[in-house]
Parts: C-alpha cells; sequence; structure tokens
C-alpha cells in the first residue's frame, strides 16, 4: 500500500484503512475462532489505530501496522493468552521439509477447501497466523516480520515449519479418511 | 546430491522471494531435476490451497458500518448547525470571561500597588529620624501647617478621651498626587493616616472597608471630596476607632 511521505491528516486513516476491513476481520476471525470475538478486536483495532495515527511513522508498511496491532490486541485477549503456545527451536537452522513423493502432491491437488480449513484451525496460532499472512494476504517476507515483529530468517524458518506441520495434519486427516472408508 | 543445496530454497522460490540470479538458477535445475520440479509443484499447489481455504470469514455490514462511524473524520450534519448556534454565545462568553477575568486581575493589581505604595510610605516615615516637619500634639497646630502645602483642608478630631496621641503631620505624595500625611500613636503602635483630594485615578476605585495589606491593617473611605487612608500595624479595632473619629471631625 502506497502511504504519503507528509503525516496524514485523521481524515486520511478512514481512506487507508477502511480497504482492510474484510481481510483483517477475516484474520482477526481465524485468529479467535469465535465471530463476536472477532468483531470486538476488529473494533477495538480501529479505535487503537485511529487513536495511534499520529504516532504512524508515514512512509512506513500502513497495513503490517495495522495487522501489528490486530495481533498484538489478540494476544493480549483472553483468547490470546490461552491459545499462544512458544515455540521451540525458533532460530534453529530451517527446517528440511519431508521427502514429497507424487501420491503426496495428488493428494494436495485434490484436499478440498473444507479439509485444508479444518487442518489451517487446528495449527497453533504462530503457525496459523504466518501461513495466513503469507498466503491469504501475500505479505512479503520483510511485511511478515515487521507484522509479527520478528527477523527475516525467522519468518522463513518458521514459515516452513508451518507448512510442513500443515502437510502432516492433511496427510493424516487423508489416511484417516482411507481407513474410515 | 545437487538437489541439496536447492532444498532450503524451494520455499522462498514459490513465495517470490528469491532475487533474480538465484530463482534463474533455480529454474534451470527445476527442468533438469524431476523430484525438485515436483516439490516445487506441490508447495505451489499447498500455497493455492490456503489462498482458498484461508479466505473463509465476512464481517457482517453492521459492524463496517460502526467501525466506519467510529473512524469518520467528518462531523455529522446535525453536529453542523448545533455547533453553529451554540458556537456564537459560547465564544460571546469566552471573551467576556477572559475580559472581565483581565480587568478584574487588572483591578486588583491596581489596589494592591495603592495599598503597598501607602505601606511603603507608612514605614519610611516610621524609619527616618525626622518622621514628621511639625511635630506637635495640638490639632491646632497640625492643621494650619498644611496650609498652602497641599491644595485642600481638612480637619482634625478631638482626642481627649480617646487612646490616641497625634505626633505630628508631613506632606507625601501618591501618584503625582500632594497629601497629607499624619502620624498617630496608640498603645505604642504608630498609625499613619493619609488624606488625599480623591480625584485621582489611583485612589478613585478603591473600595471602601477594612483590607489587610502586608500584614497592616488598612481603613480607607470617601468624605467631602477626599480619599482617607488610616493604616498601621496596631488592632483592627484602633484603626476602626480612629476612622470613627476622623469622620465625625469633617
Amino acid at each position: 500500500m502506497e502511504v504519503p511521505d507528509r503525516p496524514l491528516p485523521a481524515a486520511t486513516f478512514e481512506e487507508l484503512a477502511m480497504p482492510l476491513f474484510d481481510q483483517l476481520y477475516n484474520f482477526a476471525r481465524w485468529l479467535t475462532h469465535d465471530s463476536a470475538e472477532a468483531e470486538d478486536l476488529v473494533q477495538e483495532t480501529f479505535t487503537k489505530a485511529l487513536r495511534g495515527f499520529s504516532s504512524f511513522q508515514a512512509g512506513t508498511n500502513f497495513r503490517a501496522w495495522m495487522y501489528r496491532i490486530l495481533r498484538n490486541s489478540f494476544l493480549s485477549s483472553r483468547t490470546g493468552l490461552k491459545t499462544t503456545v512458544p515455540l521451540d527451536g525458533e532460530n534453529d537452522d530451517i527446517v528440511l521439509p519431508a521427502e514429497t513423493s507424487t501420491p503426496e502432491s495428488m493428494l494436495l491437488e485434490q484436499a478440498d477447501r473444507d479439509t485444508v480449513q479444518q487442518a489451517l484451525a487446528e495449527l497453533p496460532v504462530p503457525f496459523r497466523e504466518i501461513l495466513l499472512l503469507c498466503e491469504v494476504e501475500e505479505m512479503s517476507y520483510q511485511e511478515i516480520s515487521e507484522t509479527l515483529v520478528i527477523p527475516i530468517g525467522t519468518v522463513m524458518s518458521r514459515l516452513s515449519r508451518a507448512r510442513k506441520r500443515l502437510r502432516d495434519l492433511l496427510r493424516k486427516s487423508s489416511n484417516g479418511g482411507r481407513h474410515g472408508m | 546430491m545437487a538437489c541439496e543445496q536447492w532444498r532450503n530454497g524451494l520455499d522462498a522460490y514459490v513465495d517470490g522471494e528469491l532475487d533474480p540470479a538465484q530463482a534463474g538458477a533455480l529454474g534451470r535445475h527445476l527442468r533438469e531435476c524431476a523430484a525438485c520440479a515436483n516439490d516445487v509443484l506441490e508447495r505451489v499447489q499447498m500455497k493455492r490451497s490456503v489462498h482458498a481455504a484461508g479466505k473463509r470469514y465476512a464481517a457482517n455490514a453492521e459492524l463496517r458500518n460502526r467501525i466506519q462511524k467510529t473512524i469518520s473524520a467528518k462531523p455529522r450534519r446535525e453536529a453542523g448547525w448545533l455547533w453553529k448556534i451554540l458556537a456564537v454565545p459560547a465564544l460571546s462568553l469566552l471573551i467576556l470571561s477572559v475580559a472581565v477575568g483581565f480587568y478584574a486581575r487588572h483591578e486588583a493589581d491596581r489596589r494592591q500597588r495603592v495599598y503597598s505604595e501607602l505601606a511603603d510610605l507608612h514605614v519610611a516615615a516610621l524609619a527616618s529620624s525626622a518622621q514628621v516637619d511639625v511635630v506637635s500634639t495640638d490639632r491646632h497646630t497640625v492643621k494650619p501647617w498644611f496650609q498652602g502645602k497641599i491644595p485642600f483642608t481638612f480637619n482634625l478630631p478631638e482626642l481627649q478621651g480617646s487612646p490616641f496621641t497625634l505626633l505630628g503631620g508631613r506632606v507625601t505624595y501618591l501618584a503625582q498626587t500632594p497629601g497629607a500625611h499624619l502620624i498617630y500613636q496608640v498603645r505604642k503602635h504608630e498609625v499613619s493616616v493619609f488624606i488625599f483630594q480623591d480625584r485621582g485615578e489611583e485612589t478613585a476605585s478603591l473600595p471602601s472597608g477594612p483590607v489587610h495589606a502586608q500584614s497592616f491593617t488598612v481603613q480607607n473611605w470617601t468624605q467631602n471630596g477626599l480619599r482617607y487612608f488610616v493604616i498601621g500595624d496596631a488592632g483592627a479595632e484602633d484603626i476602626e476607632a480612629l476612622r470613627n473619629l476622623l469622620q465625625r471631625a469633617q
């Protein structure tokens, strides 16, 4: 998102922030798993952002700033405190993905929307959020780094681990499906 | 194995985060390596799946409207005319209160200045080796002494039967206006009486009655066009008594 260099008057906060409304809500809902909580979270995010808009540094990434506010609000909420789990070995070398094979590719190709949604929902919050930022919001590593306030190296390693975990979950549900048949 | 060097770059490749040189080199490798090509294909498919699956929730219009209202910078129409109606009297009131405040403060300053000056005159006279220019306890000596020295005349009270003694008098000035300065004694306290014509800007607006200025008690009043001040560290009742004596003498 292009942000002018000069300090912005309050009127332009609306112009910058409202286009992000739908995606922020979607993100909030993925974090909270609850529509009422998601609504409160989005409301809180916009209120906080408006209040802190004068401290927003023009020229920096407005979208990352908004997501950061939403995420911090979530982490300090009751649900956020409950669901957040620490990630071990965050700064370890990038984990190699599991050996791939043609059947698994086929599996992923066939994995329907519901299955992926269920697997995403099962992921720990740090994995879920980084996948959403990368795949759904299509943020660059730099933007993700700004949003989560982690170095780019950590973005890469966490993303790699999140993808591996998601693949594992999909494989498991697929195997379960086969057993169930 | 040649693939090992590329493994860690596959995520960055599908995310479009490799620089063009690296991406080009990896692309050439993928054309030769079926396993890596397969891996990349899988990752791209997963990205697409997550992209589609992740766009799951839509907010209701009510929340959008609520937030829009919260952050809207434009004042609402109703508030617009109401503001205009209220603004004029509110502004007038503000200006008036500032003006009154300024005037009151100015007045208080002026009053304080007069009292300070009188207190200075009183103290300076007491500290002087020649407290008075006409030394006499006799009012019939003191009163004529002022003739020709000040542009007005006044009567001095008979002090028989009172605790006061007249020590004498001198000519003094307040705001470039000449006046009479009389010193009385009461119970070892010295009390000054100042008499000026009541036309000077400095004294015209002073309220009558007792006040306390720099721990002195001050009485002042206007009588027959003259402004009287009684100032001293004697008790308030003595100051009051002297005031009554002077008022009755006129």
